[in-house]
């Protein structure tokens, strides 16, 4: 299984423990990561499904390319992290 | 009888009361976080508060009557923006920039209005919203621009107070419109508007129009007031047609304006040098008042600072109360004034806020 790491900053907001997830595209493995929490998806991505301006998400380390739909591909041990850019602080 | 105010600020939503010696800090709530607006919906007291995340887009928090613990609720959003669509505008919400709830309740509906320009309805406290499709799909709002912000935007809700299908939004930049029955349809209506830093031809342009600020008086609701990118206009006719006012000192441009609840010739703004120079003129701070019905104006500085003074007041951090006797002023510097008789004078509330952005009687 891969696994999606959210940052502690979201943890201020709501919950957002670690989720282990099936490789696939990121979106797939996003939504699968936000159904631990109802509100999660929202910080995360849009109202289109776009990740947030000033959100940044690594795929083993690497900044995804495709922040609109969310195609890059999450491998069975990828290590997936969702932090906050820091253009947005 | 204590009064309570909210003031919303870059850096978390300060909740003052008065118990009739002078505003004091009550609580801290959101600390860090940038807040947008705030309402209170005069029904039953319920508070809500739209959070701007840096992050993590926006929020929408709720404080129910008799609670101390907020709960997160649904936030407007747009609907799935057509695969087809040629519209340059990202269908996704940056900010909630004002919220309203009817006058008539409990029962009635929430409003916001967002960067973009997107007027939502919730019939449900906040657990729902719908966006209003009859003024988001008009093809003049794909002429509306950008004004304080990249994208346009809507700021100013005002809901008639015993009327509820008759409702007036400002947009900035794209004039004012009205609609009577419940926002099923909608006209423009700033005729009388003028942007004279537009060419010619788009200077009377109402749907070019920047108000930067629309409030509406709850005793006479034929009135409005508007500070304007170009001045200061009134309304007396509903919002069918706006009169500017000319020779008013020490400026006409800014950002804010409070009527008087009970008597629509007063009001008070906030004046600023110009557009091209967003400080007060001659670093004097002052709140300008008209008693009647914008023929003259005072410029008050009494109990304001007496230093040289760079403050600047956005739309929202200026408001009375329903009596017409409390206002509060809060700057960008962090700085929020209180007057108790009317805005004939001021004093300052000895707490150093972050950035102000909104403030709030309840």
């Amino acid at each position: 299984m891969a696994t999606v790491i959210f940052t502690q900053h979201l943890a201020r907001f709501l919950d957002c423990p670690n989720q282990p997830v099936c490789a696939g595209s990121l979106g797939a493995a996003l939504d699968e990561a936000c159904r631990v929490n109802p509100n999660l998806r929202a910080y995360v991505l849009d109202e289109q499904g776009h990740l947030r301006r000033h959100v940044a998400v690594f795929i083993d380390g690497r900044p995804v390319r495709d922040r609109r739909a969310l195609s890059d591909l999450v491998a069975p041990d990828s290590t997936v992290h969702v932090l906050q850019a820091l253009s947005g602080g | 009888m204590a009064q309570r105010a909210w003031v919303g600020t870059r850096k978390g939503l300060f909740e003052l009361i008065d118990q009739g010696n002078g505003w004091s800090l009550q609580t801290v709530h959101f600390l860090g976080d940038p807040v947008s607006a705030v309402v209170v919906d005069g029904n039953d007291g319920t508070v809500y508060c739209a959070l701007n995340l840096g992050h993590f887009g926006s929020k929408l928090h709720r404080l129910d009557p008799g609670l101390r613990t907020w709960q997160e609720v649904a936030c407007p959003a747009f609907p799935e923006k057509p695969i087809d669509s040629d519209d340059p505008l990202e269908w996704a919400v940056q900010q909630i920039w004002i919220l309203e709830s009817d006058p008539l309740g409990p029962g009635g509906s929430l409003w916001a209005g967002t960067l973009p320009g997107g007027l939502f309805r919730s019939i449900d406290r906040g657990s729902s919203w719908q966006l209003v499709s009859s003024l988001w799909d008009r093809p003049e709002r794909r002429e509306w621009a950008g004004g304080g912000y990249d994208v346009p935007g809507i700021h100013s809700i005002c809901i008639h107070p015993s009327q509820p299908e008759r409702i007036l939004v400002g947009v900035s930049c794209g004039g004012v419109w009205v609609s009577d029955d419940g926002a099923g349809t909608w006209r423009l209506s700033a005729q009388g508007m003028r942007a004279s830093y537009l060419p010619p031809p788009e200077a009377l342009n109402q749907n070019a129009q920047d108000p930067h600020r629309i409030v509406g008086c709850r005793a006479d609701p034929k009135t409005f007031w508007c500070q304007h990118h170009d001045g200061i206009w009134r309304s007396n006719d509903g919002g069918a047609t706006w009169q500017g006012l000319d020779g008013i000192s020490p400026s006409s441009f800014g950002f804010a304006v409070a009527v008087h609840p009970a008597d629509p010739d007063v009001a008070w703004f906030v004046p600023a040098q110009s557009d091209q120079c967003r400080v007060p003129v001659n670093a004097a701070f002052v709140v300008n008042c008209t008693r009647d019905g914008g023929r003259t104006f005072t410029p008050v500085s009494a109990g304001l600072p007496s230093e040289p003074s760079y403050d600047l007041v956005y739309r929202h951090a200026l408001d009375v109360d329903g009596e017409g006797q409390k206002l509060l002023v809060g700057a960008t510097s962090g700085r929020l004034w209180a007057s108790n008789n009317s805005g004939l004078g001021w004093q300052p509330v000895p707490i150093q806020f972050p950035p102000i952005y909104t403030v709030r009687i309840a």
